[in-house]
């Protein structure tokens, strides 16, 4: 089946981003395997350039590196964060998180639409990060984003789709691309959101804090597709025997 | 004999003051803190809150929590898990002068002892700063003695711009500032700043700081506070455990702390816990003392109320406790320390502030944390 994941023109087959960071740097290749990942986010401002424990150097040549801006807490920091990416060879591709909250990082819609129109003018593939609102939705749609990435809850909580309706009228309404972006701590989440239609999901911290992470790291691959290919399947309707009336209730109609 | 300055509560001429109730609202609260009356329900409540209170934190810190410290751990590491992965950060020091104008009784830097005072050259700086670099660090908090004379604010801001050309995050540990010092701080290359109130009982910072500007306890106070303020990224917070009452101390500062970061939301909010060892050969050991549980405790109770701060662990603790502590409470850690001025590249150039229990170098420290199945972190932030 033909049923690729298009981003700013790039085709990927794998649904399933993974956030790094929170992980031994040897294991990121082993989550990347196991997760049949193609798109893995870098922070910019853990990437040691010829130093120690760089995490560049522990990313596969054939996955999609997605530096975020993680650290910035204005519009223009993000932008110069991303400048800085595309400067040491991290590609067009751009994650932007803006966040001036230090207790619930929280991401600052306002400032994420402002970098938003910045990058995408600047040629990058920006894939933002937000609190999911429809109007800011939209504004991002209008200022270039190539996808929209709400959260399901609050970074590292691993407490699921919280704001799982409001990503739905995100599904429903936008054109772009729909990505959950944190939340998400069970792989049973991930599969749900796929179910609603997102178009991919992304995960660190569920799996960098399981006891098994190769193992995690399959299992949501797993529930990835599952909930994919049950959207794909469009769900059935579950009828209702007591809503199966035995007397029609248009029966009156005469002419 | 030293004279007393002043009161302690009276800024000298040339102090900034700025308009701010973080104090007030502090000493309040740590004046009603009576640890005695938490129970272990308290506790118990405390460790089933998501979101801590103040009284949560309260209840953390309080004698009836010493019995849950197996539990608190095990939510402890659950919570710097979730906030910080794997990752351990690493760092490390740099002594650049040991001048002090401070007369205070706890510490080997005052100005009172005889000890051989020392400052590093900008040369000197360059070549500590090159000899720390070759060990891969990236991270690097500059200290000072406390002397406007001898160690000036243009003789830090050049030691930083030194700093910038060799380390991706520099950190001060220096005396207080007014707003614009901090603010030419930062446009030199610092952005985290450390200072220490060492107590919050204002009776207690009287008896133990003598004479000198570090007397005057809320220009100290505010200091994290100008700090965010002049565009510091992040400040560090800590009493010196022992120096008083270390519970109410622990309270204060970690309420200190709270308080700014609602003032500031986009503040970086760190914790670092020293303390004075009690003395293990005395059989009167008083309860006020900080052994490692109670050590232990506080480091919990920070990592528990607020989750997402980071927590610093010094040298002065034992290898064993520090392997022990990162990954469960503590964030960051320091390797290859020298406490004297200098001493990375040559000699010391000065005698040293305290002594240091953990030795190791970076390289044994990264190994350790890779032990553990965790990840040393070199740079985990962006100037800019």
């Amino acid at each position: 089946m033909n049923d690729k994941l298009i981003i700013g023109g790039h085709e990927f087959q794998s649904r399933f981003i993974l956030g790094s960071g929170k992980f031994s740097l040897e294991m990121t290749k082993v989550v990347i395997e196991n997760g049949g990942v193609e798109m893995a986010t870098v922070a910019l401002r853990r990437a040691n350039v010829d130093g120690e424990e760089n995490i560049l150097d522990y990313i596969p040549g054939n996955i999609t590196l997605l530096p975020n801006t993680s650290g910035a807490r204005t519009a223009e920091e993000a932008v110069r964060i991303a400048r800085l990416a595309r400067e040491i060879g991290c590609g067009d591709f751009i994650k932007i998180e803006v966040i001036s909250d230090s207790k619930y990082l929280l991401p600052d819609n306002y400032e994420t639409i402002k970098a938003t129109e910045i990058l995408a003018k600047e040629g990058f593939i920006v894939m933002p990060y937000m609190y999911p609102d429809l109007n800011v939705a939209r504004a991002l749609v209008n200022a270039g984003a190539a996808v929209v990435m709400p959260l399901g809850a609050p970074i590292g909580s691993n407490k699921g789709l919280l704001t799982g309706e409001f990503i739905k009228i995100l599904v429903d309404e936008i054109a772009l691309p729909i990505i959950v972006d944190a939340g998400i701590g069970r792989p049973s989440q991930a599969c749900e959101a796929m179910e609603m239609g997102v178009a991919a999901v992304m995960a660190n911290t569920a799996i960098a804090t399981a006891r098994d992470v190769a193992l995690m790291a399959k299992a949501f691959k797993l529930a990835i597709e599952a909930g994919r290919g049950a959207y794909l399947a469009e769900l059935g309707r579950v009828l209702d025997s007591r809503a199966d009336a035995s007397s029609p209730l248009t029966g009156f109609l005469e002419d | 004999m030293n004279k007393k300055i002043t009161s302690i509560m009276q800024y000298l001429q040339g102090m900034e003051i700025i308009e701010s109730d973080l104090m007030d609202k502090v000493l309040a609260l740590t004046a009603k803190y009576d640890y005695t009356r938490y129970k272990e329900k308290d506790v118990e409540n405390a460790l089933g809150t998501e979101v801590l209170s103040v009284a949560d934190f309260a209840a953390l810190l309080s004698p009836a929590a010493s019995s849950y410290l197996e539990p608190m751990a095990r939510k402890a590491k659950l919570e710097t898990r979730k906030h910080f992965g794997n990752s351990v950060s690493l760092f490390t020091p740099l002594y650049i002068s040991n001048y002090c104008e401070n007369n205070c009784v706890y510490c080997g830097f005052n100005c009172q002892n005889k000890i051989q005072r020392g400052k590093l050259s900008l040369t000197e700086i360059e070549n500590e700063l090159k000899t720390i670099a070759r060990t891969g660090l990236k991270e690097i908090l500059i200290l000072t003695g406390e002397s406007r004379q001898q160690s000036a604010v243009a003789y830090i801001g050049e030691a930083v711009r030194l700093a910038k050309k060799y380390f991706s995050t520099i950190g001060i540990e220096i005396y207080s500032l007014n707003t614009d010092e901090y603010s030419y701080l930062q446009q030199c290359g610092a952005d985290f700043v450390s200072v220490y109130q060492e107590t919050y009982n204002p009776e207690s910072y009287e008896k133990s700081h003598l004479n000198g500007p570090k007397r005057i306890y809320p220009y100290r106070f505010n200091a994290q506070e100008r700090a965010i303020r002049a565009g510091m990224r992040g400040v560090s917070f800590g009493a010196l455990l022992g120096l008083d009452d270390f519970r109410k101390d622990a309270f204060a500062a970690g309420v200190h702390a709270y308080l700014l970061q609602q003032k500031y939301p986009h503040a970086e909010i760190s914790f670092s816990v020293p303390r004075l060892r009690p003395y293990i050969n005395r059989a009167d050991n008083n309860p006020k003392n900080v052994h490692e549980p109670q050590l232990l405790q506080v480091m919990l109770a920070y990592r528990l109320f607020m989750p997402f701060a980071g927590i610093t662990i010094s040298t002065r603790e034992s290898a064993r406790f520090r392997d022990n502590v990162i990954g469960m409470a503590a964030t960051k850690i320091s390797a290859g320390v020298k406490v004297g001025v200098g001493g990375h590249d040559t000699e010391a150039k000065g005698d040293e502030q305290f002594e240091i229990s953990d030795p190791r170098a970076v390289d044994a420290i990264h190994q350790m944390i890779l032990a553990q199945g965790m990840q040393p972190v070199y740079t985990d932030y962006i100037r800019l």
